[in-house]
């Protein structure tokens, strides 16, 4: 049942190919091919401060708020409880600001682009084919 | 902490001088920004790649001083039609 596929990273300048079967760091991958898998397994994946529950930031508050508001399950990810990933997340997504959003493996943006997103029709778009 | 006079110098140095910018500083602790940026380098980009052209522009000043910018990004047209 596992199918060897390997997972494209958005690296900067060039693109590295990475052994899904190694996934997280407990099974002996690293950091990056463990957000890899996290990004295309989840169809919606939040890295946020704090939990749902309890934000530690406005911004990851208001990312939780919006998606929230479409009743569908989102994995989030407390970067405050594993600082490898807060430092490594920044550098998957070339992105220097957590909250951070992935619809369907694909990077969305931060918690400015999603209320845009919200506003605009096009994030209940993308979460109606990602659950279609 | 950064002075919002050295965000605008900055984007201004990457995204051209014609560009328009005004910051806001949301906290008055000169770390949580709100950035309004009206560039006609934004024609034709999505709100990604335009924040990452603003983030681009400020990537040392992301990894410490700035905490956090809110960022809206207009091109002319846009600017002048909202």
């Amino acid at each position: 049942m596992t199918e060897k596929k390997s997972i494209s990273l958005p690296i900067i300048g060039n693109e590295t190919t990475v052994d899904s079967e190694h996934k997280t760091r407990a099974e002996g991958g690293d950091i990056m091919s463990e957000i890899a898998h996290e990004v295309n397994a989840n169809k919606v994946v939040l890295y946020m401060k704090g939990t749902p529950d309890m934000p530690q930031c406005g911004f990851s508050a208001r990312a939780c708020a919006i998606l929230g508001s479409y009743g569908v399950p989102y994995h989030a990810v407390n970067i405050l409880a594993d600082q490898e990933k807060r430092q490594a997340i920044k550098e998957f997504s070339e992105w220097p600001t957590i909250p951070q959003v992935y619809i369907s493996g694909e990077f969305q943006g931060g918690s400015d682009i999603l209320m845009q997103m919200h506003d605009s029709g096009e994030l209940e778009a993308a979460l109606k084919k990602a659950f279609a | 902490m950064i002075a919002a006079s050295e965000i605008v110098t900055k984007v201004k140095s990457a995204l051209g001088e014609d560009t328009e910018i005004e910051v806001i500083d949301l906290t008055g602790t000169q770390d949580h920004y709100k950035a309004v940026v009206v560039s006609d380098q934004f024609d034709g980009l999505n709100s990604l790649k335009r924040h990452r052209l603003v983030y681009g522009a400020l990537a040392e000043e992301m990894k410490g001083p700035i905490h956090a910018l809110t960022l809206e990004t207009y091109t002319a047209t846009e600017w002048a039609n909202r």
